[in-house]
């Protein structure tokens, strides 16, 4: 299940605009400029099943996202859609994923209150008795240097989407 | 028929005598012909396993999906309350403050242990460092690693947890901590082999009782154990899979 942003949660002044998820979900998301650093020394966990519903969230998670884990269990992973994530990175990921391989990017996530954080995420099947029966994703500490390196990419990749 | 048993190289010394008790209390409580091999470091034992040689591993993570997924061992239990943590530290007077004052071509010293390697060098990762442009000095124990530290040979060092917070509080006044990990969730565990496939419930059933029996308990003391607690098939798999994407 997954809601529209609500203006009562953002902090401070924020942009609004309206992604189309996989799953044809139209979703209004509110955010601001307000970046979170991501925290020495921890990873981000998750699971999904294979459609991609959270299925399982560790405590940094849950610290990161600024959502309840009672909010995240049943929610698209792509509740932390951020507006200048391109689509073709997604579609790339889930490509990769649905071939059995592992993916590996950079990810720019949006918080509940509309700040965002980047990470570096990896994503992979998991594979029981020759079945896929969900993928698990961990994030972990990117450089700057590979997000300076993002921003100028996807910023890109978006006109292209947009052209 | 004696089955064999064996434990990660990365054990900490002090627990070495406890290991050979542990095996002596296994062997009574399971009725089983038990013989603990410790090889010296991961490569012999890893060829050990590769020719089937091995029926039973206290193993190391890195290990873990290999011993599951080639070998067909199943998880028993890990000692309760317990996870592999890594820390990244300096000497206490070096110039670097956080990881991302690292530049390429810093020096690195580690010891062979793979699991506290691979969290070392993906806390080094923000800094933009990889085994491609760091300065790598190997190790045979901690001790050695921060000894480097000490004497300026190396710029960072990579611990594992309870091993640097087991060092004498003279070297820890000389080091400084840039990084603990909190991950959580990556853990040795002890594994049972095909061959002993069919005693695995009696296994289960006497290292889980461990820290209730007298001599249970005092055995656990030896190894720095509190008790064992149960580790299930789905649980292992996700802690494979969690080792896999930090390999990549």
């Amino acid at each position: 299940m997954i809601h529209d942003m609500q203006p009562e949660f953002i902090k401070g002044e924020y942009q609004e605009a309206t992604l189309e998820l996989y799953g044809g979900i139209r979703r209004r998301v509110l955010y601001n400029e307000s970046e979170i650093p991501y925290p020495d020394g921890k990873l981000i966990v998750s699971t999904t099943d294979p459609e991609g519903i959270i299925t399982h969230v560790n405590q940094s998670f849950v610290d990161m996202s600024g959502y309840t884990e009672a909010e995240l269990i049943g929610a698209p992973h792509s509740i932390l859609r951020h507006p200048d994530m391109p689509s073709a990175a997604f579609k790339d990921l889930w490509d990769t994923v649905n071939r059995g391989d592992k993916w590996q990017g950079f990810v720019k996530n949006l918080r509940k209150d509309g700040a965002y954080y980047w990470v570096k995420a990896t994503v992979i099947p998991n594979v029981r008795q020759g079945k896929v029966v969900g993928y698990t994703s961990v994030r972990r500490k990117p450089s700057r240097t590979k997000v300076e390196e993002s921003i100028k990419l996807y910023s890109a990749m978006i006109q292209q989407e947009r052209a | 028929m004696t089955f064999k048993f064996t434990v990660s190289p990365d054990f900490t010394p002090d627990h070495l005598s406890g290991w050979y008790i542990f095996n002596t209390w296994l062997q009574k409580q399971t009725d089983s012909a038990i013989h603990l091999e410790i090889y010296n470091d991961f490569q012999l034992q890893r060829e050990a396993i590769a020719h089937d040689q091995i029926d039973l591993i206290y193993a190391n993570p890195f290990d873990a999906a290999m011993l599951v997924r080639e070998k067909g061992f199943m998880p028993l239990v890990k000692p309760q309350g317990e996870s592999d943590e890594a820390i990244i530290a300096v000497n206490a007077d070096s110039a670097i403050q956080c990881v991302t004052d690292l530049k390429p071509g810093t020096r690195v010293s580690y010891t062979d242990d793979p699991d506290v390697r691979l969290m070392g060098m993906i806390m080094l990762e923000p800094g933009d460092l990889d085994v491609g442009n760091i300065q790598g000095v190997p190790c045979d124990t901690y001790i050695l690693v921060a000894k480097h530290l000490l004497q300026g040979d190396a710029d960072v060092g990579i611990f594992l947890a309870e091993a640097y917070d087991d060092l004498s509080e003279m070297i820890k006044k000389r080091l400084r901590i840039l990084v603990r990990s909190q991950i959580g969730v990556i853990h040795h565990s002890l594994m049972i082999g095909p061959k002993l496939k069919d005693k695995k419930e009696l296994f289960e059933k006497c290292l889980l009782k461990m820290a209730e029996e007298t001599k249970g308990g005092g055995v656990l003391e030896s190894l720095g154990f509190k008790g064992w607690e149960k580790v299930d098939e789905e649980e292992m798999e996700f802690m494979i899979d969690l080792m896999d994407t930090l390999n990549v």
